[in-house]
């Protein structure tokens, strides 16, 4: 599936423009051609890549809590694992700690994930959890940073406009995760995804996840901002990247020991 | 009394402090426009902690204020084209032992001499291991005083002066660290926490504080100990190794009016990696106790094997149960028995199990915490039920205790039964 996924992406811009070319008429991709060049585009672009992330949380009553970190990613294959490092520069009680992900994309597969606590020198492997759950205490979960799996919804292209195509998708195992189904309106013409409308249990939108702005950095389509709104909650949380930079050739040993109990210096500021 | 010391240590944090604001400044212009004046810069972190507790029975040995302390924390770091510098040090104020002092926790300089290579020299805290609150391979000093009158968990550690090599190759990775000085545990001595005095065969406290024979001579009484570690099919194998000294007292001289640090070498392996849906990790070390091979003096532990086997699992959402068993053998059970003049006899088995449950609640700012060991071996058992609640990105409160149970007064946590305490803390990080 994986295999098919990128096979598609590489003749995909191959055929659309044969197909252009022969009909000269508005071909118009198939769902799942949309959703996999969407997931690319937010979760793959180039090899690697790093990011200066800037989160603000901000509850019902409008506290705000901030935090702060690094975030450097790695594709071990297009649309496939991924090995994610984050290293936390606020609040402070979080401060210099690194937390390193091997992400998974099968479906039977746990991420594997580890954090290292400087201040009793500790690296503790941690037992893959729910990926529903919160992020570092904000409104956005686990899934929304590393990426949900493709496999684990179908897809069903609702309704197209001239900006955007709407894929409504419904999981396969609805028993797993709190919603219904979610909506997703991707660019027509960058494949970046504007906006993700979640449904609870009895159709009601609950969640709202919004790119703000987005940015071509080194030819690739970058959300530079995004928010997410928990309806229920009356909470947001806003996350800004800053410094974002591609293909900068991380090493593979990055995603190791070594790296995590004393990342590399270019890599945490 | 009291006043002087503190008094002192206060100032001197302040003086250091004015000083670091200056350098910060300086540091901060320095990085803002790259210009003349080519300081490194400094970046300072820390915290401020209130910190009280008590004991909640009356202790014949001990005051009944388990802790009464202010503490800052002041964390330096700076970076060169060469490497890293970093001093972190507590000054901090205790009611209990009346008594300012200053803590240096870590002063190193951490470099990367090769690619396969680094290096961390000076003072610095160190682990390694798969236990979780227990440990078997890693010989690195803890402070056990701090653990059990309910300071932040990250003091149960004690820092090491030594020198740290980490090599990394395709085929394992080793670390080697040595210590030219003996580094020993803050180890449970009467003063803040009574305890089972064997000498004296009752419970003893700041009444008999121990006395011991520390071996403290540079490069005659160092340690030395390494790992050898690589991932196989995402289970993270090591071999581990140390030669020094027992880190505790694990001996008395002949006359039992001092305890003693006897020779100590210790090989041991370990494994971690996932197990169904959690993590899982056995470790095992074999404790020879070089000092009295043959088991004959009961004044000198004997040698041991230890045992560890750990999983942790993810039981709900934000919700984490760990699980442990953890088993320390006598290997010369019987020649100790027979050499055994006075006093009760330990088992030839500790048995040891824990429990850990972690629930993260309100957007994770609240942290329910339980861990718990008991021996059903000796019948002994240490709680220590945490609540933390960061009030704000600064600002956290919690409250904990430190239980312990115990049917008999000599075993190892039913000896500090009279400790158990409450205490409550505030903290601002910076």
């Amino acid at each position: 599936m994986r295999k098919a996924l990128i096979l598609s992406s590489v003749l995909l811009p191959a055929i659309t423009a044969a197909g252009i070319a022969a009909a000269g008429s508005e071909e118009k991709p198939d769902v799942q051609t949309i959703v996999s060049k969407a997931n690319l585009v937010a979760y793959y672009q180039g090899n690697d890549g790093k990011a200066k992330v800037n989160m603000v949380i901000t509850d019902k009553s409008g506290n705000k809590r901030q935090r702060e970190f690094i975030i450097l990613r790695k594709d071990v294959k297009d649309g496939g694992d991924q090995n994610y490092f984050v290293y936390f520069h606020q609040p402070a009680d979080v401060r210099r700690m690194t937390y390193m992900v091997n992400k998974h994309a099968q479906l039977d597969k746990d991420d594997d994930r580890w954090l290292y606590m400087p201040a009793l020198d500790l690296v503790k492997r941690i037992a893959a959890g729910d990926k529903r759950t919160s992020f570092v205490g904000s409104d956005f979960l686990y899934e929304d940073v590393s990426g949900r799996s493709l496999e684990e919804d179908t897809h069903e292209l609702t309704e197209t406009t001239d900006q955007l195509y709407i894929v409504k998708n419904v999981p396969k195992k609805p028993d797993t995760v709190e919603f219904n189904y979610f909506t997703v309106a991707i660019d027509r013409k960058t494949f970046v995804p504007m906006k993700m409308e979640f449904f609870d249990k009895q159709d009601k939108l609950y969640r709202v996840i919004e790119s703000k702005k987005v940015e071509k950095i080194q030819d690739f389509y970058t959300v530079v901002k995004s928010e997410v709104r928990d309806l229920k909650k009356e909470s947001k949380t806003e996350m800004e990247f800053g410094n974002v930079q591609y293909n900068i050739n991380l090493g593979d040993d990055l995603f190791t020991e070594r790296y995590l109990r004393r990342p590399p210096r270019e890599a945490i500021r | 009394m009291t006043r002087s010391p503190m008094g002192k240590a206060a100032l001197l944090a302040g003086v250091l402090l004015a000083g670091l604001g200056c350098i910060d400044d300086a540091a901060g212009a320095d990085a803002n426009d790259g210009s003349w004046f080519k300081l490194p810069p400094i970046e300072v972190h820390g915290f401020y902690e209130m910190r009280a507790g008590y004991r909640t029975r009356k202790d014949k040995y001990a005051k009944d204020m388990s802790i009464m302390e202010n503490r800052f924390q002041l964390d330096l770091y700076s970076y060169m084209d060469w490497g890293d510098i970093r001093v972190k040090g507590d000054f901090y104020g205790d009611l209990v032992e009346e008594q300012g002092s200053f803590d240096l926790r870590e002063a190193n300089v951490f470099f990367r001499p090769f690619k396969f290579m680094d290096m961390k020299i000076g003072r610095q805290i160190l682990t390694w291991g798969t236990g979780d609150l227990i440990f078997i391979n890693d010989l690195f000093p803890k402070d056990w005083q701090s653990y059990f009158i309910g300071r932040d968990n990250e003091y149960l550690k004690a820092p090491s002066d030594a020198v740290k090599i980490g090599l990394f190759g395709d085929w394992a990775n080793l670390d080697i660290v040595y210590t030219p000085r003996f580094d020993p545990d803050r180890y449970i001595d009467g003063t803040r926490l009574s305890y089972w005095s064997s000498p004296m065969g009752s419970l003893a406290g700041n009444n008999a504080i121990v006395r011991t024979d520390r071996p403290d001579r540079w490069f005659g009484d160092d340690e030395i100990a390494a790992r050898l570690y690589k991932t196989i099919k995402n289970y993270e194998v090591a071999l581990y190794g140390y030669r020094g000294f027992w880190k505790s007292p694990g001996g008395q001289n002949a006359a039992m009016n001092q305890a003693q640090f006897p020779d100590l070498n210790v090989y041991g392996a370990s494994v971690r990696g996932p197990v169904g849906k959690g993590i899982g990790n056995i470790e095992a070390g074999y404790y020879d106790s070089a000092d009295d091979r043959g088991g004959k003096n009961a004044l000198i532990n004997n040698s041991e094997m230890r045992y560890l086997a750990g999983y942790t699992q993810e039981i709900g959402r934000d919700l984490t149960l760990g699980l442990q068993y953890y088993v320390e053998q006598m290997l010369n059970f019987h020649s100790y028995k027979r050499a055994l003049t006075a006093g009760p006899a330990r088992d030839k088995y500790r048995h040891l199990t824990t429990i850990r449950l972690t629930k993260l609640l309100m957007n994770q700012n609240l942290r329910l915490s339980l861990f718990a060991y008991y021996s059903p071996s000796e019948k002994d058992a240490h709680l220590r039920p945490n609540i933390h609640y960061k009030v704000n990105d600064n600002l956290s409160w919690e409250l904990g205790g430190n239980v312990f149970f115990g049917d008999y007064p000599n075993t190892f946590f039913g000896q500090f039964q009279n400790n158990t305490n409450i205490y409550t803390g505030w903290r601002y990080s910076f």
